[in-house]
């Protein structure tokens, strides 16, 4: 019974290699097995030893490298912020500086020009004062001189006309026209 | 069927270590992957150039399908899952060109890739969580006397699991290659040749997607089984 199943079966295979599947053909299963075993082998120790290690590191390094370039621009950026704030700092510095100096100048000039104007205060007062002095003096001795004047053309009118000037009566009488 | 027969390249009987049409295939296939990945990445470039950016590409695709499929540890068997994806990707890829041969669409082929992703979970499983593992099949969180109905189901679909994922692949890429080779057959009919030359071009868009698709579908299958056998448990 079994060897006519295993007959039976050998002559079907054998029908199939000639009419049909080449895949049930198991005379070359042996062939086809060690050809396979040698491809896998070759592409397994060409993939571990060469191939994926290789690839694994090229993308590992280019990862490695974006991360750094990515840090490097992250730290050139903050760099550049904390550059702009300071200028920023430094503009405000001067411009507080400035001030300081402008109020500095105008304080300093302001003093200067209220020492002048006092000193020129002052002479401008010197001088009036001297020149009202003046001005009394000569208003004075103008009245003086009227005085004297009214005087003694008096005495000459009333000489030529004949008459005989009493010097103190003429006095009198010119101090109270005088007054009058 | 002509297509997908394995035979000699130089003649002569086959033994198990004669060159074949699917010899020829995968080296081409262990050369392409050389060229995208190993080829690819010698210049090591910060900013990389075409094949690296690749190459780059399909790296960080299957890194994170295994880092967010089978979690953190998974990373450990990474070089595994993409030798598998490579492999299954550029059988897949080459094939559709003309006179060219699918490996992937053989039984063989497929069978011993899921067996050895089904063999190397079962005992990463066994070796990381000891008879933890076992807690796969025992599932704690249903009440105790479904427990044991699930418990066959959880067993069958284990063992199921290989047979699965490689007629998966397998029927996909025979299928889509009979298809054609169908269409094909049909050019020759006068009548109905530019129907069949345009299938053939629909049928040819379909295939480069499904060739693509069924490698992921494979890796991505991959790393579940390896984060059942890392992480146990439902």
């Amino acid at each position: 019974m079994a060897t006519e199943a295993v007959q039976t079966a050998a002559a079907a295979a054998g029908e199939a290699h000639k009419a049909g599947m080449p895949q049930l053909d198991f005379a070359t299963f042996p062939n086809q097995i060690f050809w396979l075993l040698v491809a896998l082998v070759a592409i397994y120790f060409m993939l571990s030893r060469v191939a994926l290690p290789r690839i694994g590191a090229t993308l590992a390094e280019r990862k490695g490298t974006i991360t750094n370039d990515i840090a490097a621009a992250e730290e050139l950026k903050a760099k550049a912020v904390a550059a702009e704030a300071a200028y920023k700092q430094a503009l405000a510095d001067a411009r507080v500086a400035a001030g300081k100096i402008v109020a500095e100048t105008k304080a300093s000039i302001q003093k200067d020009l209220d020492a002048a104007l006092a000193k020129a205060d002052a002479a401008i007062f010197a001088k009036a004062a001297e020149s009202e002095a003046r001005i009394n003096d000569i208003r004075a001795h103008a009245v003086e001189s009227v005085t004297e004047v009214a005087k003694d053309t008096a005495k000459e009118i009333v000489a030529a006309l004949g008459g005989k000037a009493d010097a103190r009566s003429v006095t009198a009488a010119i101090n109270a026209r005088l007054k009058g | 069927m002509d297509q997908f027969a394995v035979h000699p390249l130089f003649g002569g009987e086959l033994h198990w270590y004669t060159l074949t049409n699917e010899a020829l295939w995968m080296g081409v296939a262990i050369l392409m992957t050389f060229a995208m990945l190993v080829m690819g990445s010698r210049s090591r470039a910060i900013v990389p150039g075409r094949m690296q950016s690749v190459g780059e590409v399909v790296y960080n695709f299957v890194h994170s399908m295994v880092e967010d499929v089978a979690g953190k540890d998974g990373l450990a068997y990474f070089p595994y899952v993409m030798t598998l994806f490579m492999f299954v990707v550029f059988a897949n890829s080459l094939s559709l060109l003309p006179m060219s041969f699918a490996p992937t669409s053989h039984f063989a082929v497929t069978g011993v890739l899921a067996l050895l992703v089904f063999l190397s979970v079962t005992v990463i499983g066994f070796v990381k969580n000891g008879s933890k593992f076992l807690g796969l099949f025992w599932v704690a969180s249903a009440p105790f006397a479904l427990r044991f109905v699930l418990l066959p189901i959880e067993l069958i679909s284990y063992f199921v699991r290989p047979v699965s994922h490689s007629v998966r692949l397998a029927g996909n890429m025979m299928a889509g290659h009979a298809v054609i080779e169908v269409f094909a057959g049909f050019a020759a009919v006068a009548v109905i040749s530019p129907f069949s030359v345009m299938a053939i071009s629909a049928m040819y868009g379909l295939e480069v997607m499904v060739a693509i698709v069924q490698a992921y579908v494979f890796t991505i299958l991959t790393c579940v089984y390896l984060k059942d056998a890392l992480h146990p448990g439902h």
